[in-house]
């Protein structure tokens, strides 16, 4: 039982890292097979997986994950600018980076549980975007956005070679990180997220982190000193959003405040609970769905409304593209909206409880057919 | 020969104007059942809530094991090793059976922290079958992946019960642990508490129910209004004339 157990961790491992890797295969029919796409399903899986481990487990609910994204992203575009365009100091301070600040955002509002704790968490969301839109404009560059420059001194790629003439490139020794190399990067820092999460999740700490969501007060008496685990859990998450928002600057190398909004924040949220909370598989779930009609939608405009429509009569043609037309394109949240709200509605479990929920409903048919031919 | 391993001391307490705990004094000593009984309100769940530090208590001290444990954290005094059975059933509705004791084995092991996520729950084979054990005291062995959730109010009584016998501790605190359980349920727990007495174990046990008590108590104390107006052995205390009009007869239990 317990050799099985094991062999079925790297079985999970090697399955998941099959599945990630031939990424741009499968989903070519679905017409999302473009690096910038790809990148975005891992470095939004990375963020959730990490954000799970923390309203999934602990079911502390915080609004303001993408505090951890944005400082990802800015020690990133620091580090280019600074040491070197490789992306393995980057990567390295950005979680080290993100991991203090979540130690300090999670001790203040740790003090607190249930909706104080999503306030408190709000507050700071709203206070780390203005302070980097425009108090800490020096580091941050403010409403520009932090970006990098020829006259940046890059000190360790200085050591080895001289200033080229364009703006350099982020590279993992040599290797350019845009396109598919981008993305292969992306996705091998996933596998090793997912990796890390797998293990939370089967170990006893993640038992107990799921005891203090079913009930912190019998966990306090029966011998556990519960804030330790919570700002644990906290910072972990913390550090996950640090690395997500690095690899964001990897692929694109610049950050702004925008990344820090509380809407993005909310999306997360969002992603965890239409894929499913709490669950392991749930998470990156919502992301490709998310990311994917996100995709799709926002890329509609009239024009192509009409082209679909094209079938119908004219009349009835224009009136089904006024009707549809605010739920796409810029409207694409209005969509993203209405789909949140039937999920919560009619599947609170998210898209995994639906498919589980399928399953059960299959399987328990084909028994009771099964028992009845052995009946007759 | 009889040592002490909780000793209140003076202790009051009030809300507001409701004096709940009148200057009690206590000694519970090691390996005795100490039963305590009284009327609904008499403050019976209010001083355990003082032993467990659920509440500060406004004067008083309570030691246990010599050591002064008021002002001390939740978890350090179950670490201590006093546990407690709660009145409203306290366990992990969302876990399994299997995993609702497994959380106070780890705890008894690993503390009130540690951090160490590479080692998978499948490999702690000691901790597993130490709570399979568990729930077969209590005879659920047989629905280990069963939610805790889903079971009945008695059978959640017992799990909680199993999720503090399994802790080991010096001096268990049962708040009212037969309550809503059937009669046959109610004697294997009877049985259970009169078995478990390993390491001198000590247990206080508040109960309504007449027949649990003089079937498992050694010494019982009577409170009425947040005073103790008796203590004694049971036979003592079915004789005791304040105790018949404070409580055995003067209500309808
Ligand atoms: N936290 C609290 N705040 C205010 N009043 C309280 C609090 N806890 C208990 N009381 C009051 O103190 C008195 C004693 O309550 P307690 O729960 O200790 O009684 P009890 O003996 O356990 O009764 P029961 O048999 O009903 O469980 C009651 O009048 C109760 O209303
Ligand atoms: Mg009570």
């Amino acid at each position: 039982m317990i050799l099985e157990k094991k062999r079925s961790d790297l079985v999970t491992m090697i399955l998941f890292s099959m599945v990630v890797l031939s990424m741009p295969i499968w989903l070519n029919p679905l017409g999302a097979n473009y690096p910038d796409l790809l990148q975005k399903f891992a470095i939004f899986g990375i963020f959730a997986i990490g954000y799970n481990i923390l309203f999934g487990l602990t079911g502390y609910l915080s609004f303001g994950h993408a505090i951890f994204l944005g400082v990802g992203s800015y020690t990133a575009v620091w580090s280019f600018k600074l040491l070197s365009m490789n992306v393995i100091p980057a990567v390295i301070s950005s979680v080290i980076l993100a991991g203090i600040v979540a130690a300090f955002v999670g001790f203040v509002s740790l003090r607190r549980s249930g909706i104080y704790f999503s306030i408190l968490t709000l507050a700071f969301a709203q206070m780390f975007y203005n302070l980097a839109y425009s108090v800490l404009t020096p580091i941050t560059n403010g409403e520009t956005g932090l970006q990098l420059a020829l006259e940046d001194p890059r000190v360790i790629d200085r050591l080895f070679s001289t200033a080229g003439e364009g703006l350099p490139s982020t590279e993992l020794f040599g290797l350019s990180m845009s396109g598919y190399s981008g993305f292969y990067f992306c996705a091998v820092m996933l596998i090793v997220a997912f990796y890390v999460s797998l293990k939370i999740f089967n170990s006893p700490f993640g038992l107990k982190l799921k005891a203090i969501k079913s009930n912190q007060h019998r966990m306090k008496y029966t011998g556990y000193n519960t804030r330790p685990y919570l700002l644990t859990a906290f910072i972990i998450s913390g550090m996950f959003a640090g690395l997500a928002g690095a690899l964001m600057a990897v692929t694109d190398p610049l950050a702004g405040a925008e990344r820090m909004q509380w809407t993005a924040s909310g999306e997360v949220v969002l992603m965890t609970i239409l894929g499913g909370v709490g669950t392991l598989y749930g998470p990156l779930l919502g992301v490709v769905i998310i990311k994917y009609l996100e995709n799709i939608f926002s890329a509609v405009n009239e024009a192509v409304l009409q082209t679909f429509f094209d079938f119908l009569p004219s009349w009835l043609q224009d009136t089904m593209v006024v009707i549809v037309s605010p739920f796409v394109g810029e409207g694409w949240h209005l969509t993203l909206g209405l789909m949140f709200m039937g999920i919560v509605i009619f599947l609170p479990g998210g898209i995994t409880e639906g498919f589980q929920k399928m399953k059960k409903r299959f399987f328990t048919k084909e028994n009771s057919e099964s028992s009845n031919q052995e009946g007759k | 020969m009889s040592e002490s391993v909780l000793k209140i001391t003076n202790v009051n307490k009030s809300f507001g104007g409701l004096k709940a705990l009148n200057n009690i004094n206590l000694n519970i000593e090691k390996g005795k059942v100490h039963a305590i009984i009284g009327p609904n309100g008499a403050g019976k769940s209010t001083l355990l809530n003082v032993c467990i530090g659920l509440l500060a208590p406004d004067t008083g001290t309570v030691e246990f094991n010599g050591k002064n444990i008021v002002g001390k954290q939740a978890h350090e005094i179950n670490q201590m090793g006093l546990v407690r059975v709660f009145q409203t059933p306290e366990i992990f509705a969302d876990l399994s059976l299997l995993e609702n004791v497994m959380v106070p084995a780890l705890a008894k092991r690993d503390g009130s922290f540690k951090f160490k996520i590479f080692r998978s729950l499948a490999n702690e084979v000691d901790i597993m079958e130490e709570a399979i054990s568990a729930l077969d005291s209590i005879g659920m062995s047989d629905k280990l992946y069963q939610l805790a959730g889903s079971m009945s109010r008695g059978d959640k009584r017992r799990l909680e019960l199993a999720v503090c016998l399994i802790q080991h501790p010096k001096l268990l605190l049962l708040d009212e642990p037969t309550a809503g359980m059937a009669r046959h349920d109610t004697n294997q727990t009877i049985e259970l508490l009169k078995k478990i007495k390993e390491g001198g174990m000590a247990k206080i046990i508040i109960e309504h129910d007449m027949h649990v008590v003089f079937s498992v108590a050694d010494t019982i104390s009577v409170l009425a209004r947040g005073e103790i107006i008796a203590t004694g052995t049971p036979d003592e205390i079915k004789g005791n004339p304040v105790v018949q009009e404070a409580y055995l007869g003067g209500s309808d239990e």
